[in-house]
């Protein structure tokens, strides 16, 4: 029996069947869903989202040291996050197998930049997999422990969007149990002071040179001979796209183990083949080798370097078949930008923010990064996790060393970057003494890649109540003496409240508390805030003078019609957050059924 | 031969389980199938795309722009978005529900909703089947439905309405109190072709 599965599922299953015991990530797409689904495995792994991908790794590292099999998750940027352990992780080595899933982002689908984290398994002398299906995404996990135990190195598992979101089938095995190996206290081989790392990098150095022979011989990398006019060197998805294209009309060197690479298959393969064509996403990882060895190949001189590899793009490279853009249609059509959903608690904030003057406002990583466009035009900055705050921070002092300053920072993030890597950047400002305005954006819930809890929300991944960090006593303990939390739907509490912090020479945190309207509400949720999300608005079309204030709030639900020069809110989509209402300069909104 | 077929529409609108039924109906079948899903933040009612390829042996999970066999629409103006996929041999087939999710643009006066997307769709389609899912849904009871009556179209267009049973796949993949009203969405979709 086959099943259908997305490679983050098949990732999952993968983790079951390999004896994994420990599991840690934080979300970040394309990433999110593996350990989502390896929670699922409740009996035998323990999952656990961590704040940031730096916990997260560091905590595998201990379930590795305490002699499990363990497996860390990230999205491509969060590896940024978590380098620091992941270079000195592969000084120590493991007792327990383990493995760093990378899911990088050719195209850039959700994440700030199209970095091709292979460079990181090179760098940080790791090995590396990079499976081009589903199957591929579970069978080649098994491996990679395999080698990570027998080699005593961690091993980086490089996944691409498509390989995480693409379902094809995939059989399964059972899961082999892999007992924990006692724990042996050997402070030479984990604790990384200058003597000791040393050594440890001399053996690191070894271990790696030992992998040269598994590369030249593992089934995950091998050629599959064609046509041998044309020879193509490959890896991940690129491998499926080149298929399609070329079928049996050229050779294929399919690469599924890439650090270190195979470097005499690659030699053979080259002794075979006429014309070689390096097809890979993003950096010329495989291109640079193969013409280190003094092999002559066509590959980033040719091809994008960034966006997919897809069968379009390598027809229009070696082809020429451009696919002319069909101009009749362009012209006909218009966006369908992402916008704040009804009843979003961040739109009455955004919507008082974005009307302040002399304001720099300093933004972050989450689904409020959309006010930085219409009609808000709110963010003017948007870096990386946690970066609002310490961003807004080095800003603000360099403000304040011109003349007569008028500008003031705000800094907005959410609750769960806050938790990420945000609490670092609040301390600083603390204890650095600027004078900017801090805004967590606390909707109760790590929102933009889809409903998952975090420290604050009060439930583990595994749906198990939990302790609630409380920011507010957090913002408190690092020094800050002026901290509101109010209600975002109430614009004059909004406003008030941003007026009192701009108006203030010291440093402030104003926390707004509301519940996402797509969270799936705990009970304490629904006592907090009083059953949300269950009413709606109305427009009183006599009353309503056609003004489109109402509109300036950006809320989905509200339409505007043209011909009647009248707004009116869909009650489907209405959730009742009232802050059209408090807009409407006539009263024409009102609560339905009042 | 590998089919390709697009699902189009906005978050909310069952594209997910349509495609999910579509699929492992295949699958059931002995076909090879793959399936690659885009879509935005997790927001209401952002575009989603849905790529389904099937055949002896499928390759790419993607389906390469002028190589669509069919687009099953779920909304106008995101099937006039995804219409540079339609093969373009004049042989591709476009499903077109009716049902028009208004960008913000649009609802805020600034944007108009492309009003000639018909006309546009029947220049490059060789055959176009427009219909209003929602308002069949609506006859069986539960206006939710439309997406399986898209689905049981798009299962007659491409002749897979016999070759597979379907209310045995709608019977071990949905929640027990939808089966019926979904088996008799897909027939309904069927028959409508």
């Amino acid at each position: 029996m086959k099943h259908l599965l997305t490679g983050d599922e098949a990732v999952a299953r993968g983790a079951y069947e390999a004896g994994v015991r420990f599991a840690a990530a934080y979300p970040g797409t394309p990433s999110t869903e593996i350990l989502e689904n390896i929670s699922k495995y409740n009996d035998v792994i323990k999952a656990e989202w961590a704040p940031n991908e730096k916990v997260a790794l560091e905590t595998v590292i201990g379930a590795s040291i305490a002699g499990a099999r363990a497996l860390a998750a990230m999205k491509h940027v969060g590896l940024n996050v978590a380098a620091d352990p992941f270079f000195t992780f592969a000084y120590m080595g493991v007792s327990g197998g383990a493995v760093v899933i990378t899911a990088d982002e050719p195209g850039q689908f959700s994440s700030q930049n199209e970095q091709d984290n292979r460079n990181y398994a090179k760098a940080a002398m790791v090995p590396m997999f990079e499976p081009s299906d589903s199957q591929e995404a579970k069978d080649m996990l098994a491996d990679a422990f395999e080698i990570s135990e027998k080699h005593d190195l961690p091993v980086l598992y490089r996944l691409t969007t498509r390989v995480c979101h693409s379902k094809s089938m995939v059989e399964f095995k059972d899961r082999v149990e892999v007992p924990i190996k006692p724990y042996v206290k050997n402070i030479k081989k984990y604790v990384a002071v200058p003597a000791n790392a040393r050594v440890m990098k001399v053996k690191l150095q070894a271990n790696m040179a030992l992998l040269e022979e598994y590369s030249n011989n593992t089934k995950w990398n091998r050629a599959e001979y064609g046509d041998t006019k044309i020879g193509i060197i490959c890896s991940g998805d690129c491998y499926l796209y080149a298929r399609e294209v070329f079928g049996d009309e050229a050779s294929y060197l399919k690469l599924g183990f890439t650090n270190p690479l195979p470097a005499e298959m690659i030699k053979d393969f080259a002794s075979k083949v006429e014309k070689i064509y390096i097809i890979e996403e993003n950096d010329p990882y495989i291109e640079d080798f193969v013409r280190a060895l003094g092999i002559e190949c066509d590959g980033k001189n040719i091809f994008p370097r960034n966006g997919e590899m897809l069968p379009e793009v390598i027809r229009e490279v070696i082809y020429g078949e451009k696919i002319e853009a069909d101009t009749e249609l362009a012209e006909a059509l218009i966006g369908r930008p992402p916008t704040l959903c009804a009843g979003c608690p961040h739109r009455g904030f955004f919507y008082e923010l974005g009307r302040k003057r002399n304001v720099m406002v300093s933004g972050d990583i989450g689904c409020y990064t959309l006010a930085s466009g219409a009609p808000y035009n709110a963010i003017e900055s948007t870096i990386c996790m946690g970066a609002s705050i310490s961003a807004g921070h080095g800003a603000q002092q360099i403000f304040d060393t011109i003349e007569d300053n008028k500008m003031r920072v705000v800094s907005v993030l959410g609750d769960s970057t806050f938790f990420h890597t945000g609490i670092n950047s609040l301390m600083n400002v603390a204890y650095n003494k600027s004078n900017t305005v801090n805004v967590i954006l606390d909707n109760r819930i790590t929102a933009m890649t889809g409903q998952q809890e975090n420290p604050g929300s009060g439930m583990t991944v595994q749906g198990e109540i939990t302790e609630q960090v409380n920011i507010e006593s957090i913002v408190k303990a690092l020094g800050f003496h002026n901290v509101r939390t109010i209600n975002p739907n109430d614009l004059k509490e909004v406003k008030e409240t941003l007026n009192w912090a701009l108006e203030l020479e010291e440093p402030s945190v104003i926390i707004t508390r509301w519940p996402c309207a797509l969270k799936k509400m705990h009970e304490w949720d629904l006592v907090e805030f009083n059953n949300p999300f269950t009413t709606q608005y109305e427009v009183l079309e006599d009353v309503c003078i056609g003004c489109k204030a109402c509109t300036r709030t950006g809320c989905p639900a509200i339409v505007f019609q043209v011909e009647k020069k009248k707004s009116s809110i869909d009650p489907y989509k209405c959730v009742g957050c009232s802050v059209c209402a408090q807009v409407c300069p006539v009263d024409a909104i009102q609560l339905r059924g009042a | 031969m590998t089919k390709n077929i697009l699902l189009t529409g906005v978050g909310g609108q069952g594209t997910i389980l349509a495609s999910r039924i579509l699929t492992l109906g295949l699958q059931d079948n002995g076909y090879d199938v793959k399936m690659s899903e885009v879509h935005g933040m997790s927001q209401r009612e952002g575009p989603v795309l849905t790529h389904v390829r099937f055949g002896e042996k499928v390759w790419s999970p993607v389906v390469s722009k002028k190589k669509a066999d069919i687009i099953i629409g779920f909304e106008e103006l995101e099937v006039l978005r995804n219409l540079e996929y339609l093969r373009d041999d004049g042989q591709g087939v476009v499903i077109l529900n009716r049902a028009r999710v208004n960008p913000i643009g649009v609802l805020s006066g600034k944007d108009v909703y492309p009003p000639n997307i018909q006309e546009l769709i029947e220049a490059r389609a060789g055959r176009l089947i427009a219909l209003d899912a929602t308002e069949e849904a609506e006859k069986l009871g539960n206006p939710r439905a439309m997406n399986i009556i898209l689905l049981g179209v798009a299962l007659k267009a491409l002749g897979l309405h016999e070759e597979i049973d379907w209310n045995k796949i709608i019977a071990e993949n949905v929640r027990e109190r939808f089966v019926e009203v979904n088996q008799k969405a897909l027939q309904l979709g069927m028959s409508l072709v």
